[in-house]
């Protein structure tokens, strides 16, 4: 297993731009997921770490060493593709075998890692059946078992989750990130879906038009987004905005959103103009005292929460609360933040304002 | 019926059988010719030329007698005076006042018309699938205008470059030879052998060879070991098309060969009996000369299926 260390990297197709300066760390052993809409270059990003696509410029070390224009058969990784790519007209076994076939192994010893794989993904019982017979799960499986037979430097995952159903996802999401802890392989896994990122994730980077957006451990993306495109693409429902003006000087506590104090975490830097204040909807209380109003619009039933959909003078609002508060369409409320959980942006660019709350946030990553 | 829900239109019994009818009583047609000359093969030559003509005879293999040997009239003493008949071609040539003078030139011919079809279809599947992978995979600079290119040299009717190939091939020393015909014929069916494959290939993921290239292989290795054994379907398909032009063949054979390297279709014509055309030895050389396209196409008939409907199903 070996560290990926992607730096400078980019990507042109003529004059559009696929992937721009990218660069990013991910450590032996690390499970690093890249997220973002179709299109923003995570795919790519990942064709080129694979040797499929080569980098316009830039440099890709695998294990420190720079691989960034070598063969993709001399980088010794792994690939598990969308729809699996499994070899029709071989069997699960010769599937399987087929990168150890390349390697000139002997025969005896390549059946006995097929059958040793098998073991750990639990699909021994398939290994003389055709591949075009296998369910989804199976064939899911087997993709992996073809992966990982080889012990590779690491793995590469093109939304490998992408066709199978959701009941199905989720067991897999689980049985993946299992298996990353029994064998501990660096593995960079792309996906447009945020529950499979933030279930599976070491680290994630969240993409957007060829940009990484933000780096970061799960909980450091989803509690502080380092851009409102973060904020609004992670979670579900995603992040509040309410937008404001006014000049935020370094330590002030409070802004005002539409005339209601509100109160923040320490902000770190000063900024003037325009500025959007983001709270997650489990972060927004219902409070009567609270100057900031708006009439509820709508209530959506979860089970044991509800989200509430309000509206107010700055645009609707989501909150999470608790099932069991009675609340009914049209009334007015008033609405508070859990003032600790807050992020402000800059409205011009998306940017989040330094504040106390990150801050500790990245003492903390730094130290784990 | 769960199969029927999921085809647009449910056909009938009776619009079925109105269908297979209409198919039958076509293909009754279509075949009439086909049957005529293969009963023709079975008729003595006095038979074949009978008016009206005969559909219940007494069957015979004079034909096919004749066919494959040379004869030469001889007077009855000198015919009386030799041994034994030793078969029944002998016999019968000996009752028309001939003896067997050798083997005719029909055989060899056959053999050319095997060597040169099988030869040049070989050709022609071999260099359109390498360069229809290349131009389903790589981006190939004009790759449309080298497309049309390829196809424009099919647009031409034959017989208006026969004169010009037939000059240039005999500077070059190729007329009458095996291998003229070959490069000849895979010249033609290279255009439609890119074409089609083509089509094939481009159904064929990329992911396939991508992954056997991360896995550890080769461009060529991974063409060979995962691209070919599923484009066989296609290649099954391309390679009969070609072989059935290379085997039909007659303008160019006709021009271009008239010794050794002569192929059977202007061969065929070409048997003179007896005062005439001797009929059934030219419907048993023409019967046989089906035999291989026909054996070729039955084993084949699934992927010749799809190359029919090649585009019709797809998207």
């Amino acid at each position: 297993m070996a560290e990926i260390r992607v730096q400078n990297l980019q990507k042109a197709f003529g004059a559009f731009v696929a992937v721009k300066n990218s660069n990013f760390v991910v450590e032996d052993g690390e499970f690093f997921v890249m997220l973002g809409p179709s299109g923003c270059g995570k795919t790519t990003t990942l064709r080129m770490i694979a040797g499929l696509e080569l980098p316009t410029s830039g440099q890709i070390l695998l294990g420190g060493e720079d691989v960034a224009f070598r063969r993709a058969r001399e980088r010794d990784i792994a690939f598990v593709f969308q729809l699996f790519a499994l070899y029709p007209h071989m069997n699960v076994r010769k599937n399987m075998g087929f990168p150890l076939l390349a390697q000139g192994m002997p025969k005896a010893e390549i059946r006995a890692r097929v059958e040793e794989t098998a073991r750990l993904l639990r699909i021994d019982h398939l290994l003389d059946r055709s591949v075009s017979g296998l369910a989804g799960g199976d064939r899911q499986r087997v993709a992996l078992g073809r992966a990982i037979v080889r012990r590779p430097k690491c793995f590469l995952m093109d939304e490998p989750l992408g066709t199978l159903d959701a009941e199905f996802r989720d067991l897999m999401v689980n049985e993946l990130r299992e298996l990353h802890n029994r064998i501990h392989a660096t593995t960079v896994y792309v996906t447009h879906d945020q529950h499979e990122a933030m279930a599976m994730a070491d680290k994630i980077a969240v993409m957007n038009h060829g940009v990484i957006e933000q780096f970061g451990t799960p909980r450091d993306i989803y509690d502080h987004p380092a851009t409102m495109f973060v904020a609004d693409f992670i979670g579900s429902p995603p992040m509040n905005f309410l937008a404001f003006e006014g000049t935020l000087a370094p330590g002030d506590r409070s802004v005002t959103v539409q005339g209601a104090p509100v109160a923040v975490p320490e902000l770190r830097e000063g900024a003037t103009g325009g500025h959007v204040l983001g709270a997650r909807p489990e972060h927004v209380r219902f409070d009567d005292a609270s100057r900031l109003r708006g009439a509820v619009y709508g209530t959506e039933y979860l089970g044991t929460q509800q989200i509430v959909t309000v509206e107010t003078a700055g645009g609707m609002v989501k909150a999470r609360i608790p099932a069991d508060v009675r609340i009914s369409t049209g009334e007015t409320v008033g609405l508070a933040f859990d003032a600790a959980r807050l992020s402000l942006f800059e409205a011009a660019g998306g940017r989040a304002l330094a504040t106390a709350a990150r801050e500790i946030a990245a003492r903390e990553a730094g130290h784990g | 019926m769960s199969a029927a829900a999921h085809s647009v239109v449910v056909p009938s019994t009776t619009a079925k059988r109105v269908a297979a009818t209409l198919v039958i009583v076509y293909a009754l047609i279509s075949m009439i010719p086909l049957l005529w000359i293969f009963a023709t093969s079975f008729k003595t030559p006095p038979d074949s030329i009978a008016y009206p003509p005969k559909i219940v005879f007494t069957p015979s293999i004079e034909g096919y007698c004749n066919l494959f040997t040379t004869r030469t009239r001889q007077t009855r003493e000198y015919i009386d005076a030799l041994p034994a008949p030793t078969g029944f071609c002998d016999e019968t040539t000996r009752k028309r006042n001939m003896v067997i003078a050798g083997p005719s030139n029909f055989l060899p011919r056959f053999v050319n018309s095997l060597v040169i079809a099988f030869g040049s279809t070989f050709c022609a599947v071999f260099l359109g699938t390498l360069a229809a992978y290349g131009f389903s995979r790589f981006r190939v600079p004009l790759a449309d205008d080298l497309l049309f290119f390829i196809l424009s040299t099919r647009m031409m009717p034959p017989i208006a470059v026969a004169i010009p190939i037939y000059l240039m091939y005999r500077e070059l020393g190729l007329s009458d030879t095996a291998l003229g015909m070959i490069l000849l014929y895979t010249a033609v069916n290279v255009s439609l052998a890119v074409w089609l494959l083509k089509g094939f290939i481009d159904e064929i993921p990329r992911e396939y060879e991508e992954a056997a290239m991360i896995d550890g292989y080769t461009r060529l290795q991974a063409f060979r070991k995962v691209v070919l054994p599923q484009a066989t379907t296609g290649i099954a398909a391309t390679a009969i098309f070609c072989l059935i032009f290379a085997w039909n063949e007659y303008a160019f054979a006709a021009l271009l060969t008239s010794g050794t390297a002569q192929t059977a279709p202007p061969f065929i014509p070409t048997i003179i009996g007896e005062g005439g055309q001797d009929w059934p030895a030219v419907a048993a050389g023409t019967t046989i000369f089906l035999v291989p396209i026909l054996v070729f196409t039955i084993l084949l008939r699934k992927q010749l299926l799809r190359g029919i409907t090649f585009g019709a199903v797809r998207k």
